[in-house]
């Protein structure tokens, strides 16, 4: 087992507590937002071990440090420090049916957690990959026009979450 | 490196909780960031697969890579937008509890 082998089991399994973390909190939203920040930076650290720097560094920035920063904003901008009741009744159907889900999911992780000779990841990676360079390279010449696009989307966005949290004048 | 069904296995079981938060939660704020759960879930399914297939036709491809960036940034748009609407929502009936959000009901 090499060390990067060790360390993606390491964070993959702080990446699992992490999202457990943020589900089973009934009674503060911010401590399942820190649970979410966690599970981030751990998935930030597995791709790490899986050799993309770039998109590593980008996760744990805009993941860690952007979304789950506005989704406290948010929740302190409206001082949400309402708990939810614990589970009634109709909860417990939801709960079975996410049961279920997770059952079929298992089922689905033994037909996965086959063979591992079947498919053989190679061993040596080109230079630089995953690096910015070569990530810079594929965005500005293949994906220009995906890059124009997102940043379209990217101005969409902004507008529209300005017109709807804005307050109503008069 | 990891067999990549480990890689996909973890993709699953993050996948997974994340459809059980969706389902499960009544506050709105825990349902989005199900959703942002699942699209790390994703994520991590493209730079796996990435990581498979490094070299195309000689050259290297990081087209996996991009496509997590792309998918990035959509998920930030996506929460900005939907913050927007728990805020519309919050004004207008003082609550983020989702079982209120019924009027079209049948």
């Amino acid at each position: 087992m090499t060390a990067q082998a060790v360390l993606f089991y390491v964070f993959g399994i702080l990446a699992v507590v992490g999202a457990l973390g943020m589900l089973l909190n009934f009674r503060n939203i911010v401590a399942s937002a820190m649970s979410l920040v966690v599970t981030m930076v751990a998935l930030g650290a597995v791709y790490v071990t899986l050799e993309a720097y770039l998109v590593a560094a980008i996760q744990i920035m805009v993941y860690g440090g952007a979304i789950v920063v506005l989704f406290l904003f948010v929740v302190m901008l409206l001082n949400l420090s309402i708990d939810e009741l614990p589970p009634g009744g109709q909860r417990f159907i939801k709960f079975a049916v996410g049961l279920g889900g997770l059952l079929i999911l298992v089922r689905v992780l033994r037909a996965i957690l086959g063979d591992p000779s079947a498919f053989a990841a190679p061993e040596t990676l080109p230079d630089g990959y995953g690096g910015y360079a070569q990530l810079g390279v594929a965005l500005y010449t293949d994906y220009v026009l995906l890059v124009e696009i997102a940043s379209l989307l990217l101005l969409a966005a902004i507008v529209g979450a300005l017109i709807l949290a804005k307050r109503k004048i008069g | 490196m990891v067999p990549i069904q480990h890689v996909i296995a973890l993709s699953v079981i993050l996948f997974g909780l994340g459809v059980i938060g969706v389902a499960m939660r009544r506050n709105i704020i825990v349902i989005l960031m199900s959703i942002e759960l699942m699209l790390n879930a994703a994520n991590l399914a493209f730079v796996g697969f990435n990581r498979m297939w490094p070299v195309s036709d000689g050259a290297p491809a990081l087209d996996g890579q991009v496509f997590v960036l792309i998918v990035i940034t959509v998920a930030a748009s996506e929460v900005a937008v939907g913050l927007g609407i728990l805020l519309s929502m919050f004004r207008n009936r003082d609550s983020v509890n989702v079982e209120e959000v019924n009027l079209l009901k049948w």
